[in-house]
């Protein structure tokens, strides 16, 4: 197991927390909290196997929170001394001042055990800032230069991401972390006579190190000696006929549908209304918690901060709350939602769940997704058995184009290719795809789950939500499943050609 | 050290053959609330150097956040180091040279703080009252920012910006919460904010929605205010890079080959226009690339903008461009400008005008999660949100649901049959990221209502 880096703990962690909150006692908080975080990103990008743009660039400071007189107050800084840390502490407090004329709903945390001197670390083996850039230039350039042989052009973008925690609070929490996640990705274009198109990899973001392209966790010779092959026949295929269709979608899809119409539907802070100016609400709403029928009753979702390899995966929350996992749809019923300390309180519900993420030391946590996923059926059948159960269908593979109304009731989703079912086996791909639903319908016409091994671990770096916007990192299980009588749209007829 | 003196150290040290830095320097100040009441708040202050180094073709780029003058030589010394490691990039170009120096170059960042709000705060909580008084609870988000960038090179250049972004985005409902209205404004420091104001005309709206018509998917004569515009024109400005026009990957590809340049796009000559000088909209005079892309060319840094037409009375005139793909696409260097402005002929017809000239159509508020769904046409996707309302005979009679929407914005500008006046205006769904704009209403005959959304 990897440790977290020295250079990390070297710096002073414990006296700059030490100094912002007795600064925040003193000056009369009720709480307050102190989050030191340096986050490094690197990211290289190629376009015909030649290097287009890399940077590498780290964000490093330090947060205070405090409730002063049943209000809240935030302040970022950067310099790391005492003195300077205090100040920032006194910044807060002053934020709560202006800020009280306007806040009529006192705050108040659900308490959470005390968890003193905590460490934490992801599970990765290959830290890939420790790879030289020539060495991951060199082989996504490779990578490239083999879909070149089928393409007109080729992309290819690596993402990595480091991101170090250090929390203490007034309670006595105080929580040291480091994880690391990497997305790989490569896409290549190809005009026709009737234009052009293009295809990319379908493989996963993952809370994995540089391992992760050399051998473990995906096979991407397999992939990438495909791709030119999906390319080339999407490019020849004919245009889907609009109408109402089977759909047996695949986890490379299917994640993104999770993550937009259940993960984003069960966040607490969006069902009571929080987000409801920016992100928007949920049709979620708190008072149907036990009875909304969500889906099929083959449909169970959970959410956790706790998988190994979860982009959403931590030892402990922002607020200093034990990862865990928890329920939030079993047997098509709605039976949990994702939770902070405040909203954990205010609708009595306990301890919070661990869902607080702030993306950056100058940004306050608000509720952030866990990894919410939908659960396999024990024994349950492979995609070719669900397949093989439908008449007339298509079998979507790969996320693409994505958008879900305020209230995550209707939706729209693409895919990277489709494939047309007859009478229960697979007849080439389709063009100009999308399907369009309303949530629960959707979920309510799931008829069958896949078994274990269909199941994958998708996801995204790149979840928005909040204002000022935050971006978080989140991953959603899930097998391949198949639904019945899904719209599905020819979107050159959208159009209007 | 002040930024000026960790750029002039930087360049010190740099052994590479050019050297550019960045010194970004940021304090922001934010006020949520809901439901009247405030959510979350805080202010922060952020710095950042970044390093870009030239050997030979190579480049090598370094960005770190709150750099001590004890750490610099290290983060020159990486950047210098990549450079070397690095292969030729395709982009390598001269370093920029021959600006003047910014005559503010010396003096020191100003900061902004909690204190942006010391009257907006107070004028907030009254409407609060107000709204809760009349039924009604308020939602949104006010932020103010201050970005000073600075920028020095080998090749000379000492050039400074100083950018103030603010803007308050203000969303009322009903006591249930199925009414709901939006209003957004950009501002560069609160003094000309009047919530007050945007409060009542946001009532106004809620009362509008107390009549109800549920009207099927279709295609509608449609009338788009002008946030919805900008959400629109901001994605279409986005797309609108002559690197993957020319590799035939986007709209503005022609087919067989080349660019779209040339081409009349909208029969309504309307005019679509960058200006780093636009009054209200200011923003940086020159190039700042803290790496290189598809529409950026970190050897670009320090270019001078100017004001650049992009569809010229309805012929596409410009597109996004490095120094690298105007060799590339045989086009004038006209790199991307913070702002956006649309303009037809429609000066001094406001929305009003526009409504009581309308026999029966609808009115949307703004658009929201709007996303591609065919590169090769532009077709985007999204919602309406926050109010579409039915006008019959001049008059809004009452709201009608929202819809989601399948519409190109190319496609679009050939079926415009109105253009109203200009005004600025805040992206509803891209104002986080894009705050400057001058946007007209528009009128749409045919706009594209895919499907009833079900959401309020």
């Amino acid at each position: 197991m990897r440790q977290i880096d020295s250079d990390f703990l070297a710096l002073p962690l414990r006296r700059l927390a030490d100094a912002a909150l007795q600064r925040a006692r003193d000056l009369g908080a009720e709480h307050a909290d102190f989050r030191l975080e340096r986050v490094r990103a690197e990211t290289l990008s190629l376009y015909d196997a030649r290097l287009e743009g890399a940077s590498d660039a780290d964000d490093l400071g330090y947060a205070v929170r405090v409730v002063k007189g049943g209000t809240w107050g935030f302040a970022a800084g950067i310099e790391l001394t005492p003195e300077a840390a205090a100040l920032v502490a006194e910044q807060a407090v002053r934020v709560a001042q202006v800020s009280a004329p306007i806040n009529r709903e006192p705050i108040e945390l659900a308490p959470e055990p005390v968890h003193a001197d905590a460490t934490w670390v992801s599970s990765y083996e290959v830290d890939p800032f420790e790879v030289p850039q020539a060495d991951k230039v060199a082989l996504l350039a490779d990578w490239s230069a083999g879909l070149l042989k089928g393409a007109d052009h080729v992309s290819a973008r690596l993402l990595q991401v480091k991101e170090q925690k250090f929390y203490a609070d007034t309670a006595g929490t105080t929580t040291t972390q480091q994880r690391v996640r990497i997305h790989p990705s490569l896409n290549a274009m190809k005009a026709s006579e009737s234009g052009f198109d293009d295809m990319s990899t379908i493989a996963p973001p993952v809370g994995r190190g540089y391992e992760y392209l050399t051998g473990t966790g995906w096979d991407w010779r397999t992939e990438l000696e495909a791709l030119p092959l999906h390319l080339a026949e999407k490019l020849a295929a004919p245009s889907v006929e609009a109408g109402d269709y089977d759909l047996v979608v695949d986890p490379s899809n299917l994640w993104l549908t999770i993550h937009e119409s259940i993960g984003h539907a069960t966040e607490l802070d969006r069902a009571l209304g929080y987000e409801a100016a920016y992100a928007g609400t949920s049709f979620a709403t708190f008072d149907q918690l036990g009875e909304l029928v969500y889906g099929s009753p083959s449909m169970n979702v959970t959410g956790d901060r706790t998988v190994e390899h979860g982009l959403a995966s931590v030892g402990y929350d922002d607020e200093g709350v034990l990862g865990q996992s928890f329920d939030i749809v079993r047997d098509g019923v709605l039976v949990g939602y994702q939770l902070d300390r405040r909203m954990a309180l205010m609708k009595g519900l306990g301890r919070s769940n661990g869902c607080a993420f702030a993306d950056s030391p100058g940004h306050t946590p608000i509720q952030r997704m866990a990894n919410v996923s939908l659960q396999p059926a024990p024994g349950g059948p492979d995609t070719e058995e669900l397949i093989a159960g439908v008449e007339r269908g298509l079998f979507i593979v790969g996320d693409k184009s994505w958008s879900i109304d305020m209230q995550r009731y209707n939706f729209q989703f693409t895919g990277q290719r489709a494939y047309r079912i007859s009478h229960g086996k697979l007849a080439g791909q389709v063009r100009d795809f999308a399907y369009q639903a309303t949530t629960t319908d959707f979920w309510q016409s799931m008829e069958a789950v896949g078994g274990p091994q269909t199941y994958v671990l998708g996801g995204a770096f790149n979840c928005g939500k909040g204002q000022p916007g935050q971006v978080a990192p989140v991953s959603h299980g899930c097998p391949s499943a198949l639904f019945r009588n899904v719209r599905i749209l020819n979107t050159v007829q959208e159009g209007g050609k | 050290m002040t930024p000026q003196q960790m750029v002039e150290k930087a360049l010190e040290l740099s052994t590479a053959d050019g050297c550019v830095v960045l010194a970004d320097e940021q304090s922001t100040a934010n006020l949520r609330f809901a439901g009247n009441t405030l959510t979350t708040n805080g202010v922060a202050r952020s710095s950042r150097l970044t390093v870009i180094s030239v050997a030979g073709q190579g480049v090598g780029v370094v960005s770190r956040a709150a750099v001590r003058p004890d750490q610099l030589a290290d983060v020159v010394a990486a950047a210098d180091a990549a450079a070397r490691d690095a292969r030729p990039a395709e982009d390598a170009r001269e370093l920029v040279s021959g600006a003047p120096a910014s005559p503010s170059w010396d003096e020191p960042v100003p900061p902004t703080g909690i204190d942006v709000f010391a009257d907006f705060a107070p004028a907030l909580g009254e409407a609060f009252s107000a709204a809760a008084s009349g039924g009604r609870k308020l939602y949104g988000f006010a932020e103010h920012t201050l970005t000073s960038t600075f920028l020095g090179s080998s090749a000379g250049l000492r050039l400074r910006h100083d950018q103030p972004t603010g803007r308050l985005e203000l969303n009322a409902k009903s006591e249930d919460l199925k009414r709901s209205a939006w209003t957004g404004v950009a501002t560069r420091d609160f003094t000309d904010v009047d919530v007050a104001a945007l409060d009542s005309g946001l009532a106004r709206r809620l009362d509008w929605a107390k009549t109800r018509v549920d009207l099927p998917a279709g295609r509608y004569e449609t009338l788009l205010p002008p946030t919805a515009v900008a959400d629109l024109m901001v994605y279409l400005f986005w797309s609108a890079g002559a690197r993957d026009a020319v590799d035939g990957r986007s709209v503005f590809a022609r087919p067989g080959g080349g660019t779209r340049v040339g081409e009349q796009l909208a029969t309504v000559p309307v005019t679509l226009s960058s200006d780093p000088a636009a009054d209200g909209i200011a923003c940086s005079p020159f190039v700042t690339a803290h790496s290189s892309g598809r529409q950026s060319s970190v050897f670009d840094n320090g270019l001078p903008l100017s004001s650049t037409d992009w569809i010229r009375e309805g012929r596409l005139e410009a597109l996004l461009q490095t120094r690298y793909s105007a060799e590339l696409s045989g086009l004038p260097v006209t790199p991307a400008i913070d702002n956006l402005i649309m303009k037809g002929p429609g000066e001094g017809r406001s929305l009003d005008d526009m409504i009581a000239s309308t026999k029966h159509g609808l009115l949307l508020t703004c658009l929201w999660y709007i996303r591609e769904v065919d590169p090769q046409t532009l077709l985007l996707t999204g919602l309406t949100r926050d109010g579409v309302y039915l006008v019959e005979h001049g008059e809004v009679v009452g709201e009608v649901n929202n819809f989601r929407f399948n519409e190109s914005p190319v496609d679009l500008l050939g079926r415009l049959s109105e253009v109203g006046g200009a005004r600025q205006t805040l992206a509803r769904e891209w104002g986080d990221y894009f705050t400057r704009t001058v946007m007209p209403a528009v009128r749409v005959p045919d706009f594209n209502m895919s499907t009833v959304s079900q959401a309020s």
